[in-house]
């Protein structure tokens, strides 16, 4: 469903993504884990049309995201790790200009906006201008609006973040039902370990824009010999912090569009 | 219900929720028309050029839409700061139908706004000198409301933050607005000035809602109405290439 060859980013001398391959079969929850600054999101960004890479191949169900940027639209949804909603707009009216984005029909449209803003409990505040709500309550009304459409592959770039675990809870049960009723392949990103060992079925863990394992979640832990994916997800990845690198990642990202580089 | 028109909707509701906005808006307008139409009044009556307040007001009218359409049609980069505009292009929508819908709404947005800078102006003491000429003008607002709202989004698809405004309005807006002949006469104009007058797309818009509204005329309907939509058609395909383009 998704194959990476080689794929490479850089920002003038900066490496964001180096050489990365990868593939995602059909129906798979493949979770892509990485420190902060490693180069998921900039992954995720190429894969999903936002972002041209310098190097390398990406296949997106037999297509190009170049060449072939609306086919290739058409077939994922996303819920962004940072925020991507209407602040104007009422939580209804964002659900509806996404419905109407990608083509739900606007029966369905009704009533699964009803269910899934229901289902994170947003119902009641369904009129409300988005600017007034929590960051919780925005991140719920992302995640929900994701789930309104039923993509071929779901990209969940650190959906969690700042969630309860009440909500983490339903998020995630809502995700494997949708993987095991209507086949979606799902790709995800997360900084809590002990989810993705319970969703994923396959894992890569990327650090410095390199991957530096794969496998499920069993073999991570055989490789490394330890008992949980935290502890082997360190023991890959060092116990040093990283916000210093993400921080110049994002120097460096904002240097080059400032300049207007944007390839 | 498609991708376009629910971004039209988008701005105009976004408009509609912006009461304090709109009360703003209409500040600048009507100073232009007081100050400048009361005040330099007498010496355009000496000049023998007439009512300043009946020639000032066609003028004052295209600058605020002017503004309006720049200001929302960058509305673009609101969007991206605030990261809706990751929504809009990761949808399967042709970008060209995004930045047409988006477009459509600013230039809505601007001829509403005009509309209401032209009733200020009624109550100013501005008359048009014949009724039956206002669809033409409403015409001519629609569009120097389109030409600029694409401009605009074509700006905002450029710009990668909201530092670059402040350029746009003095590089760009002003000059638009003070070279476009809203507040004087083109006639004797110096050489160098009429020259770049006739570049300035604006130039056009004002002449023809000045035609529509008062009867006066340097250029012509069939001119006006020419220039205007090729630079629109223009704006319209370099801004879906520029909006086509976006990486974020």
């Amino acid at each position: 469903m998704i194959r990476v060859d080689n794929l490479l980013k850089k920002y003038g001398d900066f490496t964001a993504v180096d050489n990365i391959s990868f593939h995602v079969a059909p129906g798979e929850i493949f979770a892509f884990l990485g420190p902060n600054g490693a180069g998921k999101t900039t992954t995720i960004k190429m894969l999903t049309t936002l972002l041209h890479p310098t190097g390398g191949t990406i296949t997106i169900d037999g297509l190009d995201p170049m060449r072939h940027s609306n086919e290739v639209r058409k077939r994922f949804g996303i819920v962004f790790q940072d925020p991507s909603l209407d602040g104007d707009m009422t939580a209804a009216e964002n659900m509806e200009i996404h419905g109407v984005f990608y083509h739900v029909p606007r029966k369905v449209r009704l009533e699964r906006t009803e269910s899934l803003l229901k289902l994170f409990e947003l119902w009641e505040k369904r009129n409300e201008q988005v600017k007034v709500f929590s960051g919780g309550m925005k991140r719920r009304l992302e995640i929900a609006r994701g789930l309104l459409h039923t993509p071929k592959i779901l990209f969940l770039d650190e959906p969690t973040l700042g969630l309860d675990p009440q909500t983490r809870n339903q998020l995630w049960t809502h995700v494997k039902h949708l993987n095991q009723t209507e086949g979606v392949t799902v790709f995800l990103t997360t900084h809590y370990m002990d989810e993705a060992d319970r969703v994923a079925q396959r894992i890569a863990i990327i650090d410095h824009g390199k991957i530096v394992a794969q496998g499920t979640p069993q073999e991570l832990k055989q490789q490394t010999g330890k008992d949980s994916l935290e502890d082997a997800f360190l023991s890959l990845t060092g116990s040093t912090i990283r916000d210093e690198a993400a921080t110049s990642a994002d120097q460096m990202r904002q240097m080059a569009k400032m300049w207007g580089n944007r390839r | 219900m498609s991708a376009i028109y629910v971004l039209w909707l988008r701005e105009l509701r976004r408009y509609v929720r912006s009461r304090a906005q709109i009360a703003a808006s209409l500040g600048q307008p009507l100073l232009y028309l007081i100050a400048l139409g009361f005040g330099l009044g007498p010496v355009f009556q000496k000049a023998g050029q007439g009512n300043y307040v009946q020639f000032v007001a066609p003028g004052i009218i295209s600058m605020s839409i002017l503004f309006s359409s720049i200001f929302s049609g960058m509305g673009l980069l609101w969007d991206r700061q605030f990261g809706f505009l990751k929504e809009t292009l990761v949808a399967p929508v042709p970008r060209f139908q995004i930045m047409l819908g988006k477009t459509l709404g600013a230039a809505t947005v601007a001829v509403i706004q005009g509309l209401l800078v032209a009733i200020v102006c009624f109550i100013a003491g501005f008359r048009f000198a014949d009724w039956r000429t206002i669809p033409i003008a409403l015409l001519f607002m629609i569009l120097i409301g389109c030409l600029f709202s694409a401009l605009g989004t074509a700006i905002g698809s450029i710009l990668q933050n909201i530092q670059g405004f402040q350029l746009v309005m003095n590089f760009l807006v002003m000059p638009i607005f003070f070279l476009s002949g809203a507040l004087y006469p083109l006639s004797n104009l110096p050489g160098a000035l009429s020259l770049v007058t006739r570049l300035d797309p604006l130039t056009y818009g004002v002449d023809g809602l000045r035609s529509a509204l008062i009867g006066i005329s340097t250029f012509g309907f069939v001119a006006d109405l020419s220039v205007l939509l090729a630079v629109t058609l223009i704006f319209l395909l370099v801004g879906s290439r520029l909006f086509s383009k976006i990486q974020v």
